[in-house]
């Protein structure tokens, strides 16, 4: 009896979770059922195949290019050893701290014709003028390519490397061990090993990919996502909106259920207690100078060559007209909303992980699924949905306390800023709900088992057992999500509080009337906060390894 | 139990309800950027100590007014574009207003009869021409000419600011002529259609276009200064000219503003937009936007008054709404922004 009342607070938690993450999204369904009549033959025979073929292409692009850039890094730091590692190793985690619309301006006014980089190659080459030398237009397909695929490669890189850092560190040195070639080593034993980690990294970069519209817009690539905004915006046809990104949500799902249901027969290191840790290879000096180079070439690309763009535009701006005193509160605005936000993540990512783990079975699962759908829809078009379940609960809330006390109170979740933490939770629970998941799944259930026969009740179990065996999965996990948070542009605009601007809702207003230099600022800070979390987030994985070794 | 609940919910609820009591105060729901209404408003709170609140919401003003419905504390819904200002009357989000002074102020063809819009300030869609060129007029109509192939940049024909344009052009010419017409467009273009009105200056200093379609007040934004070095010298690198349609004038669109249905301070918002159309804001409209100020006989700023006298082409904004959704349609058609 008592087994099968334990978990049962879990499991409701899980299934409100499961309910606010899915409220937005029969919200859009019931826009879309709306209808909008002459919208789908025109959407077949002029947009959907040039949408869809220049979406697939960028998919594939930016798939490809994180692929190989987020293993093959991961590979080179955790494999072998070379002068200046170390500093690689968490410096390659860097590009997570800018926000690609950002990236994609910095890059369009860096290779512009008249832009720096291409009037130091004409003045080196000896050309006047750019009418009789210049390189090809960066807004372009590749272009789009080339600066999502840079600045999201550590999505992969960041799971792929603790991957092979732990996990695959046994086998990796028996296959050494055994005379595997390098490349063997990498190919036939790595690279299996690492699928999953990929396909997690994968899915989290081209839902960004999916979800972006500032870079591709501004890099002239017309995605599926840009029709939906502008089916919405242009042509006022909401319904038509909301009916192109069910499609698209429902080809998303389609394909991550396909991902698991593919490698559903592989079971890897199910035991990580008696794991070891990779010992990386010393590489000789020439080869190990190569493999630095290589290395810092992403961080140049994703991180570098863009922040200190952005810093002397800055620079510019502000001898020029100082710095206006709202952008501290801004700040302050973003940092707090974010780490509200990340806290409500962390909490309902441990409620449906754990309930998963009391109760194993179909619909625990199913619900972690549903919670974490919100990633799988274009930011523009989720917010719009959550703008009814948040409204639907601002009016029961007004009335009943106009009823009960006579009060009005107007719009509270909307006014307050709560309605922001609800939307950031609703996306982003995604990121956190994997993290947790994984690191739950190296706990030996053996460990619950001796804490629940031992009296401790299901909650006190997590509070002892689970939460400080996973504390580096949640550490990491938050500082993801918290970065994630402070990127977020269009829930931000849409439900925010009257008077109540974040840093990436400032930059956008001052980009959309193209006074990219105000934006400057906002976006430096912006970049400047984030590089903290990741800081802490390229230590957690050192520290992760210092850990292990101990234990070895 | 219920009571102590009660009485907790009591006091969250006042201490978030505290802040919206207070006196003399007004919400804005704006499209427009921050930047652009603030010191609009600015001038409104030093003049009359009213508080304007403020949020910038883009292209969502309509889906979050509505959604609030009766909730709602917006009080004065603020956008650009004819078609959305239509769009909020259509969506019942808006109130009539009966107001001499706005009355007086906004010429009756730039406001809705019923009261429910008041159009604010105006901008035109121009052409941006190479310093290095000689052309001194030009239609909208020789944008497709063959000879001016692979010299034309424009944003993406998606583009509100294009549509509308596009609009104007089958309400003047019929739905087939603009599809031949955009073609000839798109068959003439530098660069793939995209980025914002003020990259077709650049583009043009850059070298990779001669002519390019814009709208009025970035001239006045990047000549200025105000936006920075770099794009003063966009600016200077290039002339305006004012395009006419081949049978008429200057394609037009405006920015405006409406009560909002369920504005909980009315009278306040009425009062913002008496003061918007006053002469003191249509003079800020003129010099800190460089917009065309809606009121007869405000000053228009020198930047813009240099391109020339502007012929408002005649055609009813009513009419070139009508025709929105078709432009759009046409331009995924021909594959203009592909």
């Amino acid at each position: 009896m008592k087994r099968l009342t334990s978990g049962s607070g879990w499991l409701a938690a899980s299934t409100l979770i499961a309910a606010l993450a899915l409220a937005p999204i029969l919200a859009l369904l019931a826009v879309a059922l709306q209808g909008s009549a002459d919208l789908w033959p025109h959407l077949i025979a002029y947009v959907l195949p040039q949408a869809l073929s220049q979406t697939a292409l960028l998919l594939l692009g930016v798939g490809g290019l994180v692929m190989v850039l987020g293993t093959g890094l991961a590979w080179l730091v955790t494999a072998y050893d070379f002068p200046g590692r170390k500093i690689l190793d968490g410096a390659l985690l860097l590009p997570l701290a800018v926000p690609t619309y950002i990236v994609a301006y910095a890059y369009l006014d860096l290779m512009h014709p008249i832009g720096p980089v291409q009037v130091a190659l004409r003045a080196l080459l000896g050309f006047d003028s750019p009418q009789d030398f210049r390189l090809p237009d960066i807004r372009s397909m590749g272009g789009c390519i080339l600066v999502l695929g840079f600045v999201l490669y550590p999505y992969v890189y960041l799971p792929v490397r603790a991957m092979f850092l732990t996990q695959a560190a046994g086998l990796i040195e028996a296959s050494r061990m055994l005379g595997t070639r390098r490349s063997g080593v990498f190919f036939k034993v790595a690279l299996p090993l690492a699928r999953p980690a990929i396909a997690v990294g994968l899915a989290l970069a081209l839902m960004e990919t999916l979800n972006d519209i500032g870079a591709s817009e501004f890099l002239g690539v017309r995605t599926l996502t840009l029709s939906i905004y502008s089916t919405w915006v242009t042509r006022s046809d909401l319904p038509g909106a909301a009916q192109i990104a069910l499609a698209m949500l429902v080809v998303v799902l389609a394909l991550v259920a396909f991902e698991r249901w593919a490698r559903r027969h592989q079971r890897y290191a199910a035991s990580a207690q008696r794991q070891r840790v990779m010992v990386p290879q010393r590489l000789p000096l020439g080869w190990g100078l190569l493999a630095l180079l290589v290395g810092c070439l992403p961080i140049l690309i994703g991180f570098l060559a863009p922040a200190s763009y952005l810093a002397s535009q800055a620079w510019v701006r502000v001898s020029f007209a100082g710095i206006s005193p709202a952008i501290y509160a801004e700040a302050w605005n973003t940092v707090l909303i974010s780490a509200l936000a990340t806290l409500a993540v962390l909490v309902g990512g441990l409620a449906v992980a754990y309930a998963a783990r009391l109760r194993p079975g179909a619909s625990t699962g199913l619900l972690g699924r549903i919670a974490a759908i919100g990633y799988a829809v274009p930011g523009t078009v989720l917010a719009i949905g959550l703008l009814t379940p948040i409204t639907l609960l601002d009016r029961a809330i007004a009335d009943t306390a106009r009823s009960w006390f006579g009060v009005a109170t107007g719009l509270l979740l909307l006014g307050s800023g709560a309605a922001l933490v609800y939307a950031y939770a609703a996306r982003f629970l995604a990121i956190s709900a994997g993290g947790i998941e994984s690191g739950f799944a190296r706990i030996p259930p053996s460990l619950d088992q001796a804490a629940r026969v031992l009296g401790a009740s299901s909650g006190k179990t997590m509070r002892r057992i689970h939460l400080p065996l996973s504390k580096t999965a949640l550490a990491a996990a938050a500082l993801l999500v918290f970065v994630d948070c402070m990127k977020e542009l269009p829930a931000s605009l849409l439900l925010r509080p009257l008077n109540f601007e974040t840093l990436a809702t400032h930059l956008y207003g001052e980009a959309a009337r193209g006074t990219y230099e105000d934006a400057a600022v906002a976006a430096l800070i912006i970049v400047v906060i984030g590089v903290l979390p990741v800081i802490v987030l390229a230590r957690l994985g050192r520290q992760g390894r210092g850990i292990r070794t101990r234990e070895r | 139990m219920q009571k102590s609940l009660k009485l907790a919910l009591l006091g969250t609820v006042l201490a978030l309800g505290a802040t919206a009591a207070q006196a003399a105060e007004v919400n804005l729901y704006t499209a427009r950027e921050a930047g652009l209404v603030a010191p609009l408003l600015d001038a409104y709170t030093k003049k009359t100590g009213v508080k304007v609140n403020t949020i910038f919401l883009k292209d969502g003003v309509a889906e979050r007014v509505a959604a609030e419905g009766a909730n709602s504390s917006a009080d004065v819904l603020m956008t650009v574009d004819f078609g959305n200002l239509v769009d909020l009357v259509e969506k019942g989000l808006t109130q009539p207003v009966k107001s001499a002074a706005l009355e007086a102020a906004v010429p009756a063809a730039l406001r809705d009869p019923q009261g429910n819009w008041f159009a604010l300030s105006s901008r035109a869609r121009v052409l941006y021409v190479d310093k290095k060129l000689d052309l001194k007029s030009f239609t909208y109509e020789d944008l497709a000419d063959p000879k001016w192939k692979g010299k034309v940049c424009i944003r993406s024909g998606n583009h509100p600011y294009n549509t509308g344009l596009i609009a104007a052009y089958i309400a003047h010419h019929g739905e087939e002529a603009a599809e031949r017409w955009l073609t000839g467009v798109k068959a003439n273009l530098a660069r793939k259609a995209g980025g914002g009105d003020r990259e077709v200056a650049r583009d043009i200093l850059g070298g990779l276009c001669q002519i390019g379609i814009a709208n009025s007040y970035y001239v006045g934004l990047m000549r200025s200064g105000k936006g920075g070095p770099d794009q003063q010298k966009w600016g200077d690198a290039i002339n305006v000219v004012l395009p006419t349609f081949k049978n008429g004038g200057t394609q037009v669109n405006v920015s405006g503003a409406a009560v909002a249905k369920y504005a909980p301070n009315k009278a306040e918002a009425v009062k913002l937009l008496e003061f918007l159309v006053s002469d003191e804001a249509q003079k800020i409209y003129a010099e800190a936007n460089y917009e065309y100020p809606v009121k007869p006989g405000a000053k228009i700023d020198p930047i813009i008054a240099s391109a020339g006298t502007l012929q408002i082409d005649g055609l009813p904004l009513t009419q070139i709404s009508a025709n929105r959704k078709k432009a759009s349609q046409l331009v995924d058609k021909v594959g203009f922004d592909n």
